[in-house]
């Protein structure tokens, strides 16, 4: 028997928002019969940007039904931008902790918000983007690369307790530790590199780095919103850039250069790095 | 233990049995007052060693074994494992193993890891079964080949009670000078079996799967058998098993056998009719609900339903509540994210595998707690359909 929490338990037994929004903003779908857990994720926007109501049918476990009742709760009455950054520990930590062996079904839970938001958004799921890994539960590597960074996962078992890949046939196993070394080398050289701020970067080490933060990370989330970004110039620590597609007249397209490009680049490259826009 | 436990409705029986009163006295005295190795050459030792004969006597009359063909196990895995490896070690020339796609974990995992487990390579049939439950018998008449070492079918499936035709089998096995191990820990106890009629080579026992303690198994030998022991030490078991025995569970096992003979007739009259009317009660009341295995060739005690467009962990905690335990052959309740082998090999579609619900019964079963399941299991499902995205498209 699972070792579940009382509010698993709760959520499970007496869930919250059970049904379908009939004129929903958003729909997410997830999952699959297949697969043994499925959750479809109705959400209701208003004019400034705030979920309203979000209701949810889930077919699976206790603690999948839990992690479905536990996510309507939370993102009700949130802003559109501030439901994006919910993560799967943030449902699992509402209900106090899952069963490791269940982390997906918190997974699950995110994908589900994530897919409303893109629904509401007119926007293509980014993680849906990514190769296929796993066969049997059909995971992309962007889904295992996502999870292995957030959860700091270690294990190819760790992977499939959090995102199902590799608990199948298993042939995916050799791809999964591959990503997984991959994952940990890059954190181990951040890591090792983030302390040693003194030792210079060369010019050609420093655009190599920015650009692949632009291509891993910051061009597929900008997509999300039908936007993309293009490497200018890199000058010392001033790094150019231009926004396109509907980034570029965006009103918040300020917000969106300082406060997530630049604070990426700063997180991940050096922490001096001026981002500017490229004016024509 | 049930003073203040809540009444439980327990219908797992094919996962383990409470220990019989009566069982649990006999075994008393050996766990208490002698403890004498039965090894020991002094009257006190006797004692022990003159309740394991009896013990024996017990367990080869339920079978229709000689006492001599009784070797005392730790479990029904040991005693797989014995079998299997003692063929394997016996006709080391031989590469070839035959057994079956819905096996119990303790040969299936034993095959499936046989090229690491024995640092040689096996070729393994694994035969298939029709969508009842049955075996093909085509494919075993043509599985086997002079470089077949052994066959290893169970003698009844776990998961949905579908009864093998394994005295057949092991005639057909015989006449090819193969020999026939059969994982009969479902079966003993639940159908007649009399192996002095069979060619079976090998059989497998549970303790705690017939009302004894857990941790006693028994390993059927056939007088004859190529045999080479599986735990190496003292003579125990003239040679067959090392390892003092475990004096109190065989005896405790002993009398489970001698109650399940008595109980034989019970199981398949009383047991039987609680079992179908369970069934067809939740058959006709819940829609969309069906049986899995086939309904004729089955033991008394087992019926295995699936609901479909529901997972059964969810089911399982749902009934948790109302005290009744039951078993389910979802992904969630084992911890892995397939659904049941078993179910898989039938050809179950994935809508009905992650809702089946396996119910097995015992002779303590009474029909106010089949009356119960049937009150309130209805419920249960209509809830979780309802919360279920596949259910409204696909209810009509």
């Amino acid at each position: 028997m699972w070792d579940y929490t009382d509010a698993v338990k709760e959520h499970f037994i007496n869930p919250k928002n059970v049904g379908e929004i009939k004129d929903a903003d958003g729909v997410g779908n997830v999952g699959s019969i297949a697969c043994g857990d499925a959750l479809r994720l109705t959400i209701k926007v208003d004019e400034n940007d705030v979920i309203t109501d979000a209701k949810f049918k889930t077919f699976g476990c206790a603690s999948a039904i839990a992690s479905s009742s536990m996510l309507t709760e939370l993102i009700k009455g949130m802003k559109i931008e501030d439901a994006k950054k919910l993560t799967n520990d943030d449902i699992a930590k509402a209900l106090g902790g899952l069963p490791k062996e269940k982390m997906h079904c918190s997974v699950m839970g995110r994908e589900a918000l994530e897919a409303a938001i893109a629904d509401f958004k007119g926007a293509i799921l980014p993680m849906a983007q990514g190769e296929v890994v796993c066969e049997c539960f059909g995971v992309t590597d962007l889904e295992v690369i996502r999870a292995i960074r957030e959860n700091q996962l270690s294990t190819v078992e760790d992977i499939t307790n959090f995102t199902k890949a590799g608990g199948g046939c298993g042939r995916c196993h050799e791809q999964l530790q591959a990503l997984l070394d991959e994952q940990l080398q890059e954190s181990a050289a951040t890591s090792a590199t983030a302390p040693k701020k003194v030792k210079r970067m060369t010019a050609l080490e420093k655009i190599k780095k920015i650009e692949e933060v632009i291509e891993r990370e910051i061009r597929p989330t900008l997509k999300m919103d039908h936007g993309d970004i293009q490497l200018v110039d890199v000058d010392g620590d001033f790094v150019t850039v231009s926004l396109r597609g509907s980034c570029a007249g965006c009103h918040s397209s300020h917000a969106t250069l300082k406060g997530y490009v630049e604070k990426k680049l700063r997180e991940q490259v050096l922490d001096t790095l001026v981002v500017e826009e490229d004016r024509p | 233990m049930s003073t203040q436990a809540p009444e439980i409705i327990y219908m797992d029986n094919n996962a383990t049995t409470a220990i019989a009163p009566e069982v649990l006295e006999a075994m008393l005295p050996y766990l208490q007052e002698y403890y004498g190795n039965p090894s020991s050459m002094y009257d006190f030792a006797r004692y022990s060693a003159l309740a394991m004969a009896k013990a024996r006597e017990q367990v080869a009359a339920l079978i229709g074994a000689h006492v001599d063909e009784i070797v005392f196990t730790s479990c029904g895995t040991e005693s797989d494992s014995t079998a299997i490896f003692s063929a394997l070690r016996r006709f080391p020339e031989k590469n070839h193993i035959v057994t079956t796609r819905v096996e119990h974990p303790a040969v299936k995992t034993l095959c499936d890891n046989m090229e690491n487990l024995s640092g040689r390579k096996y070729h393994i049939t694994r035969l298939q079964v029709e969508a009842d439950g049955t075996l093909d018998m085509q494919q075993y008449h043509d599985s086997l080949t002079d470089d077949t070492a052994i066959v290893s079918v169970m003698w009844a499936n776990n998961e949905t009670g579908v009864i093998f035709p394994v005295e057949e089998m092991a005639r057909i096995a015989k006449e090819r000078g193969i020999l026939f191990h059969t994982d009969a820990v479902q079966a003993v106890g639940k159908i007649p079996i009399n192996l002095a009629e069979t060619a079976i080579d090998f059989l497998a026992l549970s303790g705690h799967k017939l009302h004894a303690p857990k941790g006693i198994g028994v390993l059927y030998v056939r007088k004859g058998a190529p045999y080479m022991p599986f735990l190496n030490g003292g003579h125990q078991e003239h040679g067959r098993r090392g390892g003092t025995e475990n004096v109190a569970s065989i005896v405790a096992l002993g009398r489970a056998c001698e109650l399940a003979a008595a109980n034989m007739e019970v199981e398949n009259t009383r047991v039987r009719a609680l079992r179908d009317k369970l069934e067809k009660g939740l058959l006709t009341s819940i829609p969309k609900a069906l049986l899995n295995g086939n309904k004729h060739m089955r033991l008394p005690n087992t019926t295995n339903i699936s609901f479909e467009y529901v997972e059964g962990e969810a089911i399982l905690l749902h009934l948790n509540r109302h005290h009744i335990c039951a078993s389910s052959g979802s992904a969630c309740t084992s911890g892995s994210l397939e659904p049941s082998h078993v179910l898989r090999a039938m050809g179950v579609p994935f809508t009905a595998a992650h809702g089946s619900i396996r119910f097995s019964l015992s002779p303590y079963n009474t029909e106010a707690e089949v009356d119960k399941v049937l009150e309130v299991l209805p419920k249960i499902i209509a809830e979780l359909r309802n919360l279920s995205p596949f259910w409204e498209e696909n209810s009509n």
